[in-house]
């Protein structure tokens, strides 16, 4: 469960991020975050694991407040979040298992990493979660030469190899096609439903949103103006959100 | 009307320009270049044309092939060390690597301008009081000015670098030191690896000069083949020196591309 | 659990590359007599002269304001000279004007030859040849110059835009024409930006010519060592540190104007 409890977060130079946040995630919900571009989406998402720093307010994930969190505890908490982003965030260069193994830093001494020394266990995980996201053949492949397609499901591979609890997506479709898209948000839908973790996805279209989400929480300039179940989403709500812009109207009808 | 203005501008901009090169020129003795003349340069040049092949080898180990080798062994101990030693600066002068600390890094920045400023030549003499006259201080010395070379261009990139995957690190609960190794490393690993091979290149080059001052290499026998006006020597060492060069610049760029 | 399936599957691949650097290293560490023991047992002569660097002689700074405008007098020169030879140079290096494989390649031959020389052998050999003195630093910055430029020049020449060339083509011009007419106006700024940039580094270089009798602030510089005078030697490589900071900075303000 991940409590946002009056959340603000203010800029260096003065710009809102977000203003006075309040929610609640509940464990296994799939949840798109939508609103114009600049509205706050990014923030919201980043400060869960404190990627952003907030200025205000608290957030406590599972009874433990990150905001509050020191260096360790920080590490500890991070274990369990995993981050997919637009760019893919894979070092293009290194391989596929090597990407994916990173997903467990957390859980290993520095000496141990450096030198890259696994266990067994956590290279037969690697097997299985590449073989989840249809990847085994892929394993010594380096990342610079699959598609945008593949590279997306390496990080998601990675969040489940993490064995994370909650899994963050910043506009993890945006730069993939329409085909390619639906095949990702497929993907994590499944995760949601078959192993129960609680998805969060930043996303641009309302069509994907609407299709997969079991709620959608909408952002305008950093406020909180929609939160609520799919079907609830209806054309005035939108017009209201995306400040009337009309083509959005003319794609809805 | 508007043509007029551009043509005066042009006058002008011309005029300054003739006067510019005329005050560069007009106290520079040119007296050594009226002295010269043709016949003896074609001399020269004619002697110049048929090098020296029996110095070339003959078993000594005075001879140019055994001193090129030694002058790209000079490049490749100096080159090594630049590039160690310089790691500990590029650590300290990269911004990303320092949150919010300016001062560090325009620190390390400093130092490495200044490791850089002082040339090659300086570095030699310096080192030659330290140990003796020979090959190892001409590798301290170019040694000691690849550092700010490196260092320069290694913070460079690592500021430019994909933070992405840095951030990516940042989320798994990954610490500083794993990052590293995870993330930075490998994105610039390749990028250190060609730019270091570029400055061994450089490096030979800088070699060939420093036997000059006592550092050896290939300079000295280089000088005195210049002021003996040995001419047929002269030759053989200077296509020794460009043949090496180019091979190497062959070569590197051949590994260079592997790189990628 | 095989290595093969580990992120260590290239282990040999690593171990290939760290050995042959390793005997690299060995190999020129013996032949340069490198004992890095010396180094550490001598450091007190390095930290000596050092010391002596470390005070300079700022009442010899009025001496050295002629050899240093001097010096930069020289480098201009040089570098203008050597500009204004690299751009005809530079155009016969690229098919772009001259449409024949051939003569480019020679040209670019020629060119690769004279770079690989190191400044220093360059200056030294003038000096044999020509004598010692200003006008044979000038030459040595000129050619040293036309030899990095051109490379520039006939690089940014393949990288311009095509239509110009091909339009000047149907209309029957010759290769002169489209040189002077399609190609120089596109490469006019980058040549004068590559001038200011070659300019920079022949300051730079400049302290070393003097060490073979090239003129310039240089052969102060070399006075000054071989009369064991480090504090003003240490005022000179201050002096030309600043002045080349200095040169450093107008000649990217200067290129960032242009660009």
């Amino acid at each position: 469960m991940i409590i946002f409890d009056h959340v603000s977060k203010t800029y260096d130079n003065g710009v809102k991020g977000l203003i006075d946040v309040n929610l609640t995630i509940n464990d296994g919900e799939f949840i798109s975050i939508i609103g114009l571009s600049g509205a706050g989406k990014s923030t919201l998402l980043r400060a869960i694991n404190r990627l952003n720093e907030i200025t205000e307010g608290e957030i406590v994930i599972d009874g433990k407040s990150i905001t509050k969190a020191n260096k360790k505890e920080l590490r500890t908490i991070r274990r369990s979040i995993g981050l997919i982003s637009q760019q893919f965030n894979l070092v293009k260069r290194s391989t596929v298992q090597k990407n994916v193994l990173s997903g467990r830093l957390g859980y290993y001494s520095t000496f141990k990493s450096v030198f890259g020394i696994f266990s067994k266990e956590d290279y037969e995980l690697c097997n299985q979660v590449l073989e989840k996201v249809g990847l085994s053949n892929k394993l010594h492949e380096r990342c610079d030469n699959l598609s945008g397609g593949q590279q997306q499901r390496v990080s998601i591979a990675r969040t489940l190899f993490q064995q994370a609890n909650i899994i963050l997506a910043d506009e993890p479709v945006s730069s993939l096609d329409p085909v390619t898209s639906q095949e990702i948000m497929e993907e994590l839908r499944n995760i949601n439903e078959t192993m129960n973790k609680t998805v969060i996805v930043n996303i641009h279209s309302v069509e994907l949103a609407k299709q997969f989400s079991t709620r959608i929480i909408a952002l305008q300039d950093g406020k909180l103006v929609f939160d609520g179940a799919p079907d609830l989403l209806t054309n005035d709500v939108l017009t209201m959100i995306y400040k009337g812009d009309s083509f959005l109207k003319g794609s809805e009808k | 009307m508007k043509s007029k203005s551009i043509l005066t501008n042009k006058l002008v901009i011309s005029l300054l320009f003739i006067f510019l090169v005329w005050f560069c020129a007009y106290d520079i003795d040119w007296s050594k270049l009226a002295a010269f003349s043709w016949s003896g340069f074609g001399q020269t040049l004619a002697q110049l044309m048929k090098p020296d092949f029996t110095i070339f080898y003959d078993g000594s180990g005075e001879d140019i092939l055994s001193l090129m080798v030694i002058t790209v062994g000079i490049a490749f101990v100096g080159t090594t060390i630049g590039t160690i030693l310089c790691i500990p600066f590029v650590l300290f002068a990269s911004k990303n690597l320092w949150k919010g600390n300016t001062i560090i890094p325009a620190i390390g920045k400093f130092v490495l301008d200044i490791l850089r400023a002082f040339p090659e030549l300086v570095y030699a003499i310096i080192f030659i009081k330290v140990v003796g006259p020979g090959p190892f201080a001409g590798a301290l010395a170019i040694g000691v000015h690849q550092i700010g070379m490196l260092g320069k261009l290694f913070t460079e990139e690592m500021e430019l670098m994909d933070d992405v995957p840095v951030e990516a690190c940042h989320a798994v609960g990954a610490n500083g030191i794993q990052t590293m190794f995870y993330a930075r490393i490998p994105q610039l690993l390749p990028i250190y690896a060609s730019l270091v091979l570029n400055h061994f290149e450089i490096g030979v080059r800088s070699a060939s000069t420093l036997g000059l001052v006592g550092a050896g290499g290939i300079g000295a026998v280089l000088v005195f083949a210049i002021q003996a006006r040995r001419w047929g020597r002269v030759s053989m060492i200077l296509l020794t020196v460009i043949a090496t060069v180019f091979l190497l610049d062959v070569l590197t760029g051949i590994i260079r591309k592997k790189l990628r | 659990m095989k290595i093969k399936d580990t992120v260590h599957f290239q282990w040999y691949k690593s171990f290939f590359i760290v050995f042959i650097i390793l005997v690299c290293f060995l190999a020129s560490a013996t032949l340069t007599e490198a004992s890095f023991y010396e180094v550490f047992e001598n450091l007190d002569q390095a930290v000596a002269f050092l010391e002596e660097l470390s005070r300079p002689d700022f009442s010899y700074l009025p001496k050295l304001v002629d050899p240093m405008i001097k010096t930069l007098k020289m480098s201009a020169l040089g570098s203008l000279i050597g500009v204004i030879f690299a751009i005809p140079v530079s155009f016969l290096a690229t098919t772009v004007v001259t449409k024949n494989v051939i003569i480019t390649q020679l040209f670019r031959l020629i060119l690769n030859i004279v770079r690989t020389i190191p400044n220093l052998l360059l200056a030294a050999l003038l000096v044999a040849i020509l004598g010692i003195g200003d006008a044979t630093g000038v030459v040595t910055i000129a050619i040293f110059t036309f030899g990095m430029v051109s490379q520039l020049i006939y690089e940014t020449i393949e990288t311009i835009d095509m239509a110009p060339i091909e339009a000047a083509e149907s209309i029957g011009a010759n290769k002169l024409q489209i040189a002077v007419w399609s190609v120089w106006p596109q490469v006019m700024l980058n040549v004068l930006s590559y001038f200011f940039y070659a300019f920079e580094i022949n300051v730079r270089a400049s302290v070393v010519l003097g060490y073979v009798g090239a003129g310039g602030i240089g052969v102060t510089l070399s006075n000054a060592l071989g009369l064991f005078k480090y504090d003003r030697a240490s005022l000179i490589i201050i002096t030309i540190f600043i002045v080349v900071l200095i040169i450093d900075s107008l000649s990217e303000a200067i290129r960032r104007r242009i660009e």
